[in-house]
């Protein structure tokens, strides 16, 4: 069962993401992201992340992307225009995206034990409670790295209030 | 599949089943709930010739809203417009299958092991789908004014979606007082932990969560765009706000999104600040009855809550004026938020100094 739910949903990723490639009208593809998204925090469930998979869902499918699609209402951008692609950069291009596939596929596989891995419909850390565990980490082990963030975070609203206030 | 995951999957598709049916129906009722209480509040009546009461009106809006013709204007964004009242009507319902409306009652078939009936999906992160879903619902908002290709339903939904995710924080941050008192974000683990004593141990009172209440009172209200923050639907502003270009069915879907969407809220106030499906009297009176009513009785508490916090609602919209836009923003961003925050603050620092 979790393997169909992991096939399922990671196909509906991909094929999001591809959607995001070829669409041409900018809000499609913002969309096509929130597919992806969403499939994403479906993923992060099925390995045991829950609270993740939530955050994921209301970060980035639920804030982040709703003010990507805002920008592209606002600024009407219309369709992109198409041209032919230059046949050199389909026949180099077709092959030499190939090689590069292949030669990932095959560093991944073979460094699979160094790289670790995770199960489908696992639980982290014996059972206890996500996000408690979450949170033990994060505020001991994690503090600077977190208290850092977040004041990135606040340099860059500070700088786009800064921005888009209207002259004085 | 074995014998115990084929019961579990049936009695999980009877509880969807029944809740569905019942929160629509709940939906249709609370449109005439709400007629007649704003009209005896106004000194009329109702809707009062339809049946006993105007108890049919909802079966006659209904049949109107499907027999009317569903127009569909030559330059809307077809997709983007038959999806989006799809997604608000969907956000608002799924929202209803983590709620607990009853206390545990596992039923077991055939010694299966057992399956709670009073509650979907018992779920240990709760009330962060919950949160998560209402976040999806601003798309059925944004994409449904985009589409319409309307520049009225294109500010009237862009203003409303920038007023659901303003409040959404305030809504979000208001809930972590009750999350940090009960230690879990599983919806049962909060209601079992306001049990005990009556209704003193609810989170209202005993746990003194009054003001992160009336926080999230509010941002609900600006939440599912009710007065007095109703300005994205007011007739007198953009003519009908996003839903201007929608007729007929997909009327229908934002109009039962907008009332799922607040029973959905008035489901969320009673599991975390007023004790869920516990009865008033719990730690006091000694249950009695034959076993059936003891199972019935919670709901009945459950039911009667709900019903309050719709009355209230609709009171509420019956009385207060509309919120002009700025002050709407500002009250959100200015006010609210940092209240929460300070509700949060002061809420860890009593926990932690009892500890």
């Amino acid at each position: 069962m979790q393997l169909a739910l992991f096939l399922i949903f990671g196909a509906l990723a991909i094929a999001g993401a591809l959607n995001l490639l070829f669409q041409r009208h900018p809000i499609n593809s913002a969309l096509s992201l929130v597919v992806v998204m969403m499939s994403l925090a479906v993923l992060y469930w099925s390995l045991g992340a829950e609270f993740l998979a939530a955050a994921q869902v209301i970060v980035y499918s639920g804030a982040i992307m709703v003010l990507f699609v805002f920008v592209i209402m606002l600024l009407n951008a219309g369709e992109e225009e198409r041209t032919k692609g230059s046949r050199a950069a389909y026949s180099v291009g077709i092959p030499g995206a190939a090689a590069i596939f292949c030669l990932l596929a095959f560093v991944f596989l073979s460094e699979r034990d160094a790289l670790g891995m995770a199960n489908i419909g696992g639980r982290l850390a014996n059972g206890a409670d996500n996000i408690a565990e979450l949170s033990q980490v994060l505020f001991t082990k994690l503090l600077l790295p977190f208290e850092v963030t977040s004041i990135l975070i606040l340099v860059a609203i500070i700088g786009a209030v800064v921005l888009a206030r209207k002259e004085q | 599949m074995s014998h115990d995951f084929q019961i579990f999957l049936l009695l999980t598709v009877i509880k969807i089943a029944v809740v569905l049916v019942i929160t629509l129906t709940a939906v249709a009722y609370t449109v005439l709930l709400e007629r007649k209480v704003i009209g005896h509040m106004q000194n009329r009546w109702g809707p009062s010739r339809t049946g006993p009461f105007g108890l049919l009106q909802p079966l006659a809006d209904g049949i109107k809203l499907f027999l009317k013709e569903d127009l569909m204007p030559l330059a809307v964004v077809r997709p983007l417009y038959i999806l989006a009242p799809m997604i608000a009507l969907g956000c608002a319902l799924v929202s209803i299958s983590v709620v607990p409306f009853g206390s545990f009652t596992p039923v077991s078939i055939h010694g299966s092991p057992g399956v709670d009936i009073f509650q979907i999906a018992n779920v240990n992160i709760g009330l962060l789908v919950i949160l998560g879903i209402t976040s999806i619902g601003v798309y059925g908002i944004a994409l449904s004014g985009w589409s319409s290709n309307n520049k009225y339903s294109l500010l009237g939904s862009l203003r409303a979606s920038a007023q659901v995710i303003s409040y959404e924080l305030a809504l979000g941050l208001s809930l972590v007082g009750v999350v940090i008192r009960a230690g879990s974000l599983n919806l049962r683990t909060i209601v079992d932990t306001q049990v005990g004593n009556g209704f003193l141990s609810w989170n209202f009172f005993g746990g003194f969560q009054f003001i992160a209440f009336f926080i999230y009172l509010m941002a609900a209200y600006a939440e599912t765009n009710r007065a007095p923050f109703d300005l994205p639907e007011a007739e007198t502003e953009l003519v009908a706000g996003y839903h201007t270009e929608y007729s007929s069915m997909k009327f229908a879907m934002f109009f039962m999104a907008e009332y799922a969407n607040m029973i959905t809220v008035s489901c969320v106030a009673t599991l975390l600040f007023f004790g869920g499906a516990s009865s008033p009297f719990a730690g006091w009176i000694h249950p009695f009855g034959p076993h059936v009513l003891q199972v019935i009785m919670p709901v009945v508490w459950f039911v009667l809550k709900i019903l309050a916090f719709l009355f209230l609602y609709i009171w509420v919209r019956s009385t207060l004026p509309r919120f002009r836009y700025d002050q709407l923003m500002s009250f959100g961003w200015k006010f609210l938020l940092p209240l929460a925050i300070a509700n949060i603050i002061a809420t860890s620092l009593v926990l932690a100094l009892r500890a």
